[in-house]
């Protein structure tokens, strides 16, 4: 595979300096000598190679995207018919031997005939394809090569042909991530969907009790489940709103000093330091929320006879908060200082304090900007995951009680997904429907944030 | 206060052709720059006296003693090429350079007969009776009524709000801005037109009723009928306050001031009344500079 990218990019260099010189020959010939050419040699020289480069490498990709599945159906379409009759999930567990045979991760023997003959068939027609590819790729980069070079003639507009090659190459780069967020917000909307076929959306949006422990798998006896999402929103927003408490206040002040206040030694000290916080794994701060903080806040509360529980929504929400604030603080700490320094001096001007000039006349300029911040950072800490899964508990308990255990969306998710489960069980599909939710939460929150904050920027253009 | 090779000018300098650009002629002529300042510096009934005025921004020096008399209620305009301190030294007189970390401020600058960088000066109430208006008019993200009424409340001059909008409304008057604006009041002021943004900035400074109003190129971003309006306002405004003017506009200078100082490379080189500079400069930079051979 990687050979012949080599041999096309060979190719494609050989397709250069072949296209250049005949564009620099032609030009000898006619009456301007290089002022003939539309555009320079050496564009005519690029117009040849992404000729010869560009397509093979797009067949490249493309085989090696369909070569597997193609294969695949191939091989099951030469199986014995009673193993194609198996039904779907048996026909892929034989599968999944045979790829495991063609890439040795199989004790020898441990095969029955069947699948070593499939196995055999897999690997001898993944050999052929390769080859194919290999004839096909080189074929399409000469052919590529020499429709280019016959193109060349001095009237041919090659800068922009090869200007508008680069658009379309970029543009294509984009669009994968562009279609892949399609793809996953897709596939996530046809879950859910399926999930709303069994639950009705009113059930799951509106109702209180969450205990999805329908049977796991369908041989199993259980109770039948119940799938009210309630107690999970107010726990993530229980938990949310006491981040946000946290990070809202110490962010916004430790910006306002680092921009207003601080020395500048200080503050090219701090600001970094402030910075690392955000690089503090989120794990890490899981445990210090289930180790150091949940206890010291059970302790605490035991001793002032508060009735605790050892995963508090507060312990979480704390850590959260912590986690954050230079989230706050650094958004906060750019939106004040794109305040113009005019406005400061209007204050300072008429005889105005510091905190005056801060309270009266940056903080409302900044406003807008400082709020889209904290909505930035709340979807932030509606999403954040591994802290509450450490120290916020799994039991879905409606209340706004911060000493209470409280569960989230997030963490449901990923106690509905792991371990063992069926695909298509309506356990597994609720965490399609939580996810969506998260998600069109967390877009609506992020886009109005945005417009907030682009608002704000076009204020002082 | 050392002056390398001044006074040692060249004679023939004075006849000299004139320069191809200017910053070719302000290097060259640094050292035409008098050792004492040419005219007259005092008034004979000054607000403000600066002696021995030097400022640094860090290790740089941007001002070089400058000595200075600022007349009660009349206006002086400094005028001089870009760069040669003119914001600088009007930012000294409020203690607006206070501001800027780097900047260091030596010398005197008495209020009357008061240093103002003396150690127990509070520079709060200074700046109350020292106002400044800004070259780019920079009004608060506030309504109208309240960008006027800001000054007031934090220096606690009125009494009540029926004060308060009294002290809104006559210094609006005085802007000559309550014609325009007195029906929306509560609208914001980056609502208004540049012209009207400055004299918005203007009532805000009249509003603490400072005695002395600075104003660094009042006009330089607006048209000229709201320059107009403006001068005529600085024109009223000189019957109860002290105003010192930068300016880039000759005929500005000329039109409105009583005294003019003119500056050169930090250096205060002539200040007299407007009507000597204009018509009798005494020194050749002066000269150079008001009809515009450089600068
Ligand atoms: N904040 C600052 N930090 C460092 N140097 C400064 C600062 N402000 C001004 N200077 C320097 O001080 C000198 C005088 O500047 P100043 O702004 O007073 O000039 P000016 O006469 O007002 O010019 P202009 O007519 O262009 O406004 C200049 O050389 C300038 O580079
Ligand atoms: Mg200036």
């Amino acid at each position: 595979m990687s050979t012949i990218v080599l041999v096309l990019a060979v190719l494609a260099l050989g397709a250069f300096y072949l296209g250049r010189n005949r564009a620099t020959a032609l030009a000898s010939g006619t009456t301007g000598g290089l002022r003939g050419l539309h555009s320079l040699p050496g564009h005519y020289g690029l117009y040849t190679a992404l000729l010869c480069f560009l397509p093979a490498i797009l067949l490249l990709f493309v085989w090696t995207l369909v070569e597997p599945s193609v294969i695949t159906s191939k091989v099951i379409s030469d199986l014995p018919a009673e193993t194609q009759e198996l039904g779907k999930d048996r026909l892929g567990l034989v599968v999944n031997d045979i790829r495991n045979a063609v890439d040795g991760n199989v004790a020898p023997g441990s095969l029955s005939p069947e699948v070593e003959a499939a196995a055999a068939q897999y690997q001898s027609l993944r050999n052929t394809s390769a080859r194919l590819r290999t004839v096909f790729a080189v074929a399409l980069a000469l052919g590529g090569l020499a429709f280019g070079w016959r193109m060349i003639n001095p009237d041919m507009r090659a800068r922009n042909r090869v200007e508008g090659m680069v658009t379309a190459f970029l543009i294509a780069c984009s669009m994968v991530a562009i279609l892949t967020t399609l793809g996953i917000v897709l596939s996530v909307l046809f879950e859910s969907i399926r999930f709303f076929q069994r639950v009705p959306a009113t059930e799951f949006l509106f109702g209180t009790q969450w205990s999805p422990q329908t049977a796991i798998r369908a041989d199993q006896v259980g109770s039948s489940g119940a799938f009210g999402a309630i107690p999970l929103f107010v726990g993530t927003m229980l938990i949310a709103l006491i981040a946000m408490c946290v990070a809202a206040p110490i962010g916004l002040m430790s910006a306002i000093y680092l921009s207003e206040y601080a020395p500048r030694k200080v503050r090219a000290f701090a600001k970094p330091l402030l910075e690392i916080l955000a690089g503090i794994p989120t794990v890490v701060y899981g445990f210090f929320a289930a180790l150091t903080v949940a206890p010291a806040i059970r302790g605490w509360g035991e001793s002032v006879g508060l009735s605790v529980a050892s995963e508090s929504a507060l312990a979480a929400g704390l850590v959260m908060g912590i986690m954050i604030i230079p989230f706050v603080s650094s958004l906060s700490d750019d939106v004040i200082n794109a305040v113009p320094q005019a406005m400061r001096d209007g204050a300072y001007g008429l005889g105005a304090t510091k905190s005056e000039t801060v309270k009266n006349v940056i903080i409302p300029a900044a406003l807008p900007g400082i709020v889209g911040g904290l909505l930035l950072a709340v979807s932030r800490a509606i999403g954040e995951t591994m802290i509450v899964v450490m120290a916020a508990g799994l039991a879905a308990n409606l209340t706004w009680n911060p000493l209470e255990a409280v569960t989230t969306v997030t963490v449901q998710i990923v106690t509905l997904l792991t371990g063992d489960q069926e695909f298509d069980s309506a356990k597994t599909l609720a965490a399609f429907a939580l996810g969506l939710v998260l998600f069109v939460v967390t877009l609506v929150l992020n886009v109005i944030a945005l417009h907030v904050v682009r608002k704000y920027r076009e204020q002082y253009e | 206060m050392n002056r390398p090779d001044a006074g040692k000018a060249p004679i023939e300098e004075v006849n000299a052709p004139i320069r191809e650009s200017a910053e070719d002629a302000l290097s060259a002529r640094s050292a035409d720059i008098p050792e004492k300042t040419v005219g007259n510096i005092t008034h004979a009934d000054p607000v403000m006296v600066c002696r021995g005025v030097d400022v640094f921004y860090g290790d740089k020096q941007a001002i070089f003693g400058v000595d200075l008399d600022v007349g009660r209620h009349q206006v002086i305009s400094m005028i001089g090429p870009s760069g040669c301190g003119k914001s600088t030294f009007l930012r000294c007189l409020n203690r607006m350079n206070d501001t800027i970390d780097i900047a260091r401020v030596n010398g005197n600058i008495e209020l009357d007969g008061k240093n103002i960088y003396a150690s127990d000066v509070d520079v709060v109430p200074l700046r109350a009776r020292v106002g400044m208006v800004f070259q780019k008019p920079n009004p608060f993200p506030k309504s109208i009524y309240e960008n006027v009424a800001y000054g007031p409340r934090i220096h606690g001059l009125a009494k009540d709000k029926v004060e308060l909008e009294e002290i809104v409304h006559t210094s609006l008057e005085k802007a000559g801005l309550l014609g325009e604006v007195k029906d929306r009041m509560d609208q914001p002021g980056t609502g208004l037109s540049g012209g009207q943004q400055q004299r918005l900035c203007i009532a805000r400074a009249i509003a603490v009723s400072p005695e002395i109003i600075l104003m660094d190129e009042p006009c330089s971003a607006l048209d000229p009928i709201a320059t107009a309006k403006i001068e005529d306002l600085i024109d009223e405004l000189k019957q109860n306050y002290t105003i010192a003017i930068v300016t880039h506009s000759m005929q500005q200078a000329a039109r409105v001031s009583q005294r003019t100082a003119y500056f050169h490379l930090g250096y205060l080189v002539e200040v007299d009344e407007t009507d000597k500079i204009f018509t009798n400069p005494s020194h050749k930079l002066t000269e150079d500079y008001i009809t515009g051979r450089f600068g």
